[in-house]
């Protein structure tokens, strides 16, 4: 029972993490149709640039400056790149990304090298905020919830409530109408990536300390990324949250209990075959949870493409 | 334009002429290991320790057979066994009688298969094959052949000397195993089990799990199952990446026992450790680094320091590897015949620098030598790794692990 509050935390922790990477994807993509590839490249770079930051500075310095860099960074390429690249189509456009991606990856390991860096928690959170039956919930993963959810309530201010958000939202739609209105559409496309880049920042400089900030960091997570918004509904925030929250807790859940799948067969009423060493559904049969448990969000995107092509949260028509 | 390209050949012409007279005297050793791609790191600090002992231990010393020195010829495999052949070929074809590789136990199959062949087709330009790290037991075992020589100790030795010293903890009453889900982790899982029953019944296996190899994003559930478990130690072979974040997440979430790994230090991890892994993380391996066992070894990492300031001395063993070689060369008088030389490795007791015996064992060319139990912290670290605070320091010894141990090799000699 306690475990089970233990992993809701854990699972929390995880899923906002991700919301703050997909938050950023989701919304340029419902702006300009297109999809970053170089996303998670922008949440590596930040991770990197605060750990450098807080070589001189401190962490919380590298908190407050390295998101901004990493925003500044990504208007730029919005700006000086995707925006020549916009008029030849989407998949220049994609491709463009690609290679960024490709880009960033090589340039960090030319500069930092291969190696794991020592970023480290710093020491005010370093101590253990509260434990459950023996697993002790680290203060720095609390911060990390505070700081998430911050983001996600300040994000939904701006983008409902303020005079910027209604024209963001306008021009989501309406592009041409807004611009016909007065307004600088393009700047509106390029303060928006440098936002979404900048809360990716965001998230790599907390995630950099206990995910580990080496040059693999932005691919194994680039791939989820997609997956959570397609889930989520594409452009939509409040799905990119739900659908961040949801594979959270599904990839926890699935790796902390070690359930098999004869279990389960047999719970249905299916016998476990006899000779099962040579039988021809043997990898079936001998599966655990926490071994597909990194494909069980790859699986619930497939599900939600077939039965709700637009997404649990998504408005666009199919 | 006919002109200059005439004076180009001929320059390039008497370039590679005085270029191979002034190599003549040289005894060339090629290094087949990864310098490019992700494993990159790993293979370039084994390079540069390679290319230092060479230098300081031999070159500078005046050469083996009265003044030849030994040169060591870099080829990058991408960690390929497909690409390794190809550069074995290569070497071959530059007249290189030895060949020096370590990183992945799946090349070195590979390489030692084809030297074998090779060397039975071709008996006049045999050549000999130094396994400085590849610790699959079965090169030593069913796979095992006279042209091979490992001076690592292998899986099941490091496990056997790890057990050895769990053994006589009585507190540790539960185990947790976890590794990376490929061959090498689950051969490891599976000695320690193996060893663990025999050697302490009442030891109880909590858990015995595989994970994702490079994947997994966040350690913290395989963390709180191990916290769960109540297990009082955990066994693991993961490197790399996996290491640092599983090793950092079981500590961050609650657990305070020691983990025993085979690879959690230097190329980067035991900075990103730091203060997390102290009292926590223990290593087995062959070398002792802190504390110096003799000035000489002293001196030795202070020059390697000098000259690769960025660098570790984290594979002890490539310095025995040289030192081995050239007692060899010595003894059989000849670098070219390198039959003679494998027979004066064979059985050799070699005096390392960093304080072992090392005796390669006939029957198998499995070197038996101490192995130790290291712990990561930084109190008495005379060396420490990657530049940082930290580093490994010796706390527990067997000496001349698995000196008796079995092997199922049956060796053809020539």
């Amino acid at each position: 029972m306690e475990l089970i509050l233990v992993n809701i935390i854990d699972g929390l922790v995880t899923g906002l993490l991700l919301f703050m990477l997909s938050a950023g994807l989701t919304l340029i993509f419902s702006m300009m149709g297109v999809l970053n590839f170089a996303h998670a490249s922008f949440y590596m770079l930040g991770a990197y640039f605060a750990y450098q930051i807080s070589l001189a500075l401190g962490f919380w310095m590298g908190l407050l400056i390295a998101p901004l860099v990493v925003g500044v960074l990504g208007a730029g390429v919005e700006r000086y790149g995707l925006r020549r690249v916009h008029q030849y189509g989407h998949v220049p456009e994609l491709i463009f990304t690609f290679g960024l991606a490709l880009l960033i990856e090589e340039l960090v390991q030319f500069i930092w090298g291969k190696n794991q860096m020592p970023y480290d928690i710093p020491d005010v959170l370093n101590f253990t905020a509260f434990a459950i039956a023996g697993n002790s919930i680290p203060a720095y993963k609390i911060f990390m919830i505070f700081i998430s959810v911050a983001i996600f309530i300040g994000l939904l201010y701006v983008l409902t409530k303020t005079r910027v958000g209604m024209i963001i939202q306008a021009a989501l739609s309406y592009p041409r109408t807004v611009e016909a209105l007065g307004h600088n559409v393009p700047l509106i496309f390029m303060g928006v990536f440098g936002v979404g880049t900048a809360l990716a920042g965001v998230a790599g400089v907390i995630a950099g300390p206990v995910l580990g900030t080496f040059p693999g960091m932005a691919f194994v997570l680039g791939s989820i990324v997609f997956v959570t918004i397609v889930i989520g509904g594409l452009g939509s925030l409040w799905g990119a949250l739900v659908a961040s929250l949801l594979i959270g807790w599904i990839t926890t859940f699935a790796k902390s209990y070690n359930l098999a799948m004869s279990d389960v067969l047999n719970t249905l009423g299916i016998a476990t075959p006899e000779n099962l060493d040579d039988h021809f559904l043997r990898d079936l049969w001998t599966v655990t949870s926490p071994q597909i448990a990194d494909i069980l969000p790859y699986i619930l995107m497939v599900l939600i493409l077939i039965f709700r092509p637009y997404g649990l949260f998504g408005n666009r028509s199919a | 334009m006919r002109t200059t390209l005439k004076l180009g050949l001929g320059a390039a012409l008497a370039l590679s002429v005085s270029a191979a007279s002034l190599f003549a005297d040289t005894i060339k050793i090629a290094f087949i290991d990864p310098l490019s791609g992700p494993f990159a790191s790993t293979g370039t600090n084994g390079l540069h320790q390679f290319q230092f002992a060479a230098d300081y231990l031999i070159n500078q010393n005046g050469g083996v057979l009265g003044g030849e020195e030994f040169e060591i010829v870099a080829f990058d495999n991408k960690i390929s066994p497909k690409e390794s052949l190809i550069q074995l070929q290569v070497a071959i074809d530059q007249g290189i009688r030895y060949i020096a590789q370590g990183n992945s136990s799946g090349v070195a199959n590979a390489l030692t298969e084809a030297i074998n062949k090779h060397n039975r087709r071709n008996p006049d330009d045999r050549v000999l094959f130094l396994n400085y790290a590849a610790v699959d037991p079965a090169l030593t075992n069913d796979k095992c052949n006279f042209w091979h020589f490992r001076f690592d100790a292998n899986a099941d030795i490091k496990m056997d000397a790890l057990t050895d010293v769990m053994a006589e903890d009585d507190s540790i009453k539960k185990v947790y195993v976890i590794g990376q889900d490929y061959s090498f982790g689950k051969s490891v899982a599976a000695a320690a089990v193996r060893n663990l029953s025999a050697k302490r019944p009442d030891i109880e296996i909590v858990g015995n799990e595989l994970h994702p190899i490079g994947k997994v994003k966040d350690f913290t559930p395989y963390a709180r199952k191990i916290v769960a478990s109540g297990a009082q130690a955990v066994i693991t072979g993961n490197w790399g990446a996996d290491m640092v974040g599983l090793g950092k997440s079981i500590v961050e979430n609650g657990y305070t026992g020691p983990i025993f790994t085979y690879y959690a230090a230097g190329s980067g991890i035991t900075a990103a450790f730091g203060e997390t892994g102290k009292g926590v993380v223990r290593l087995v391996g062959e070398g002792q680094t802190n504390p110096p066992v003799s000035d000489a070894a002293a001196d030795y990492y202070r020059a390697f320091k000098a000259q690769y300031p960025d660098g570790n001395v984290d594979q002890n063993r490539i310095t025995n590897v040289v030192g081995m070689l050239a007692q060899a060369i010595d003894a059989a008088g000849t670098a070219d015949d390198v039959v003679k030389v494998a027979y004066a490795l064979e059985g050799m007791e070699y005096d390392s620098i960093w304080g072992s015996t090392i005796m390669m064992r006939e029957k198998d060319h499995q070197a038996i030598q101490d192995v130790h139990i290291h712990a990561h912290t930084d109190e008495g670290i005379t060396f420490t790794y990657d530049n940082s605070d930290y580093g490994i320091a010796v706390m527990k010894t067997v000496s001349m692990a698995s000196a008796d141990a079995p092997t199922t090799c049956e060796m053809k000699r020539p």
